[in-house]
């Protein structure tokens, strides 16, 4: 530096943009977004956003697998949420085929999707805070997750990764009893909600580094794409559940929780609301469902386990299992029962049978084989649709073209918090560093969606 | 706006750049000249009768293996008749792939007002350099044009900063093109497998 | 190698038993097992209870790398950068089908299995694996860090066989 032009005292109050990097290994960063911020003081005067630290080629590994394969790999894409991307990739699917589900099976996959929707704004809530400092709210919010996850268990055999939907239907139908544990589940998680809501909405920490922070505006939200909480934050009224209704949610009646100020707080607010209205919304679905399957007369329909009918039909004792039905092992309660023409297409060249035809009987045995082996399988007609279904974080959507064969030849989902993420840097840049951490936690950024 | 009058009122703006219509499973798409993108959709977004104010999607397509896949497995051919798709029924049939180009830039639009929704369909090639970008229009769709270079390998006139966005810059090639093969790596450290 | 005296021996089981309750992890958490991660680490399954509750975002604080989700190879080198900063004694699990062996992700993206760049000490596969199956993990990982001071000798990570070329 040449020292000999400037006089010295005006070098104590030079200044120079320092640049600092967070992430991708960064805690608030949730793991795999790289900010690389110029920074002036404690304000930031530009954010590059740089993302794809968790690209799995979701869309390629589509391309390679039969149509009931990328059911796993939904299940990974937000996987917060996972239901909600089984339903609207099976939708998308359906539509290609031009097939039709039961009414019963909607609101199943309507039950669960609201549920999953609860799990994802809890976690994104808890993110939030724990990320501000209030650690407690994460362990409730966690705890309250915990409870409908166990109910996720209790229909689909797992917490996490469903793989629930079927191209035509669902896996299993509810369980008998799954009422009374609804609502004990709904009940601790609205406790929860309560008890995070007196420790947050009016706590002065909270509510100063939240208020007025990332603000956009909805024309800006619009132009970029951003749909979901983040979008009805700035008063927009746009959910896909309410302006182009799929499955049943036509019949239901509820409320699209809107901001107005387009700000963290806002956000925070309208996911906080969203999580009622989808109680709400589960509450009223399991009223008005139509009835259940009616259980397998005992006297004919005996339930054997899987493995033992196989053994005795080596053995040649065709009389002592004919008629009987096999219950395979980890058995759902559901999938035992013949319950299948309720939440499931009666198109047989598309939906896996139960799996208790499959073992059971040779007929199901063939639609097996004809629907997973190699060169055979799901095959749609040529076309292309896309799909939209309200994910947690806006819409998602699924654009699937067909080129006849057993595999799709495209899928492309339309991830919400892509657009989201786009913003950022706009969102980020004239604030303070401080502000960074709870614009991008209201962003719920999911790493599965964002970078597929 | 009912679908077909949403195709035939920008098919009447725009009679020479529209080279196909259709409106499988209810999707209206229209099939473009890929040097009229940028007026279409200024017009989509700015007649009032259309205000398409979202623009929810932009990706492409590779045609380039469509309707070429493998062949069926051997036992498929051993007296087991597997029933073709076209057995399902389909008043409306998909016209097929938009063009002899090999890719296909594909744009979902939506309009908030009208609740209805656009694809617009562009057959492009690979050496393509007058596809503009719809940056000035909608700023969402510059992450959107990334990906697709990224995965693709299109270019688009006009974009700001058209830059790899999922894969890293040491990568080559463009990995959704039908000829990357799937598991082609290619590590910045560690084996390639 | 020299007989240890009795003494030496003991105080060496003793710090392998005061090590293997006070693990200070790195939660390099990618992915959808960071959510099962999440489940272990909070109230109902309760990873404290192993001594393992209290993870340090800073790789230089910390001596259990848990490798939660999984690694691109965009990814690879800051997972390496992380592992190298971490001061020895150090250890790595795996966490997820992903880490392990590079799950059903088999494509150009993905890294076949973190023990490609990384030396690893236990396993934990599963899709993501149920918060159950993590606790078993970690008490498979305090065993062997209590052998590793019984012994006096770190085993090292096994080879990983080379992948046959299909």
């Amino acid at each position: 530096m040449d020292t000999t032009s400037t006089p010295d005292h005006e070098h104590a109050f030079e200044t120079r943009d320092m640049l600092l990097n967070i992430g991708p290994a960064h805690p608030a960063m949730h793991g795999i977004i790289r900010i690389i911020a110029e920074l002036d003081g404690e304000l930031i005067e530009s954010a590059d956003v740089e993302i794809g630290y968790l690209h799995r080629a979701f869309e390629k590994m589509s391309e390679n697998v039969d149509y009931n394969g990328v059911i796993p790999y939904t299940d990974r894409l937000n996987y917060v949420s996972p239901l909600i991307n089984n339903m609207g990739y099976c939708m998308a699917v359906e539509k290609l085929l031009g097939i039709t589900v039961p009414e019963r099976c909607h609101y199943v996959r309507v039950i669960l999707s609201e549920i999953s929707r609860i799990t994802d704004h809890l976690t994104c809530i808890g993110a939030v805070s724990m990320e501000l400092g209030a650690f407690t709210v994460f362990l409730y919010m966690i705890k309250a997750r915990e409870f409908l996850w166990d109910l996720v268990e209790k229909v689909t055999g797992a917490r996490l990764t469903v793989t629930y939907c079927r191209v035509g239907g669902v896996k299993a139908d509810l369980p008998d009893d799954f009422r009374a544990p609804c609502e004990k589940a709904f009940e601790e998680t609205r406790k929860v909600i309560k008890e995070a809501d007196a420790l947050l909405t009016r706590n002065r920490i909270f509510v100063d580094r939240m208020c007025g922070t990332g603000v956009i505006t909805k024309e800006e939200a619009i132009a970029y794409g951003i749909t979901g909480p983040f979008l009805r934050s700035t008063g927009s009224e746009y959910d896909v559940r309410k302006d182009c209704p799929y499955a049943v949610y036509d019949q239901i009646d509820f409320d699209v929780p809107v901001g107005s100020k387009g700000d963290n707080m806002d956000r925070y607010l309208v996911r906080l609301e969203e999580m009622e209205q989808s109680m709400r919304i589960v509450e009223i679905a399991l009223s008005q469902m139509p009835d259940g399957p009616v259980l397998v007369n005992p006297e004919t329909g005996r339930p054997i386990p899987a493995s033992e009918m196989v053994d005795l039909g080596k053995l040649g004792e065709i009389s002592t299992i004919s008629g009987g039905c096999a219950v395979t092992a980890p058995s759902l309660e559901g999938s035992g029962r013949g319950a299948h023409p309720f939440i499931a297409t009666d198109e047989k060249r598309a939906f896996l049978p139960p799996k208790e035809d499959t073992y059971g009987s040779i007929e199901g045995l063939m639609r097996q084989f004809k629907l997973v082996m190699h060169g055979h399988g799901v095959r749609p007609p040529v076309g292309e649709v896309y799909f939209p279904v309200e994910g947690a974080n806006g819409e998602l959507g699924f654009y699937v073209v067909s080129d006849g064969s057993g595999r799709a030849y495209r899928v492309r989902v339309r991830p919400p918090c892509f657009a989201i993420m786009s913003v950022l840097s706009k969102l980020l840049v004239g604030g303070s560093l401080a502000d960074m951490t709870p614009t991008f936690g209201s962003v719920n950024m999911i790493g599965g969606e964002l970078d597929r | 706006m009912t679908t077909s009058s949403l195709i035939e009122s920008v098919t009447t703006e725009f009679p020479e750049a529209v080279t196909a219509t259709h409106s499988f499973r209810g999707d209206d798409t229209l099939v473009l000249q890929h040097q009229s993108v940028l007026d279409v959709a200024r017009f989509l977004r700015d007649d009032a009768a259309l205000q398409m104010d979202f623009l929810m999607d932009l990706t492409a397509v590779d045609y380039s293996t469509f309707g070429k896949g493998a062949a069926p497995a051997f036992f498929a051919s051993s007296g087991v008749n597997v029933r073709s798709s076209s057995q399902i029924p389909d008043e409306d049939p998909w016209p097929g792939p938009p063009d002899e180009a090999r890719f296909a830039v594909v744009y979902h639009f939506y309009s908030s007002t009208h609740r209805h929704r656009l694809r617009l369909v562009a057959p492009v090639d690979e050496s393509v350099d007058d596809l503009d970008s719809l940056t000035s229009l909608w700023p969402g769709a510059d992450w959107l044009e990334r990906e697709v270079w990224d995965m693709f390998g299109i270019r688009f006139r006009g974009h700001p900063n058209l830059k790899r966005i999922l894969m890293y810059a040491e990568f080559e090639g463009h990995p959704l093109r039908k000829d990357y093969p799937v598991n082609k790596r290619q590590p910045l450290i560690g084996p390639s497998n | 190698m020299t007989e240890k005296s009795f003494l030496t021996t003991k105080l060496d089981e003793a710090l392998g038993w005061a090590r293997k309750f006070s693990i200070f992890q790195y939660p390099f958490v990618t992915a959808c097992c960071g959510m099962e991660y999440m489940a272990t680490a909070c109230s109902h399954y309760d990873v404290d209870r192993f001594g393992a509750g209290f993870p340090r975002f800073s790789p230089r604080q910390a001596d259990v790398l848990f490798v939660v989700g999984t690694i691109s190879h965009k990814m690879a080198p800051v997972l390496k950068r992380i592992h190298d900063q971490m001061a020895e004694p150090k250890w790595v699990i795996a966490f997820g089908v992903c880490t392990c062996t590079g799950g059903f992700y088999d494509n150009y993206a993905t890294v076949k299995g973190i023990d490609t760049i990384l030396p690893v000490d236990v396993y934990i596969p599963g899709c993501p694996p149920r918060p159950e199956m993590v606790l078993d993990g970690l008490m498979k990982l305090q065993d062997k860090i209590a052998t590793e001071h019984r012994t006096g000798e770190r085993p090292a990570p096994e080879p990983r066989p080379d992948i046959l070329e299909v």
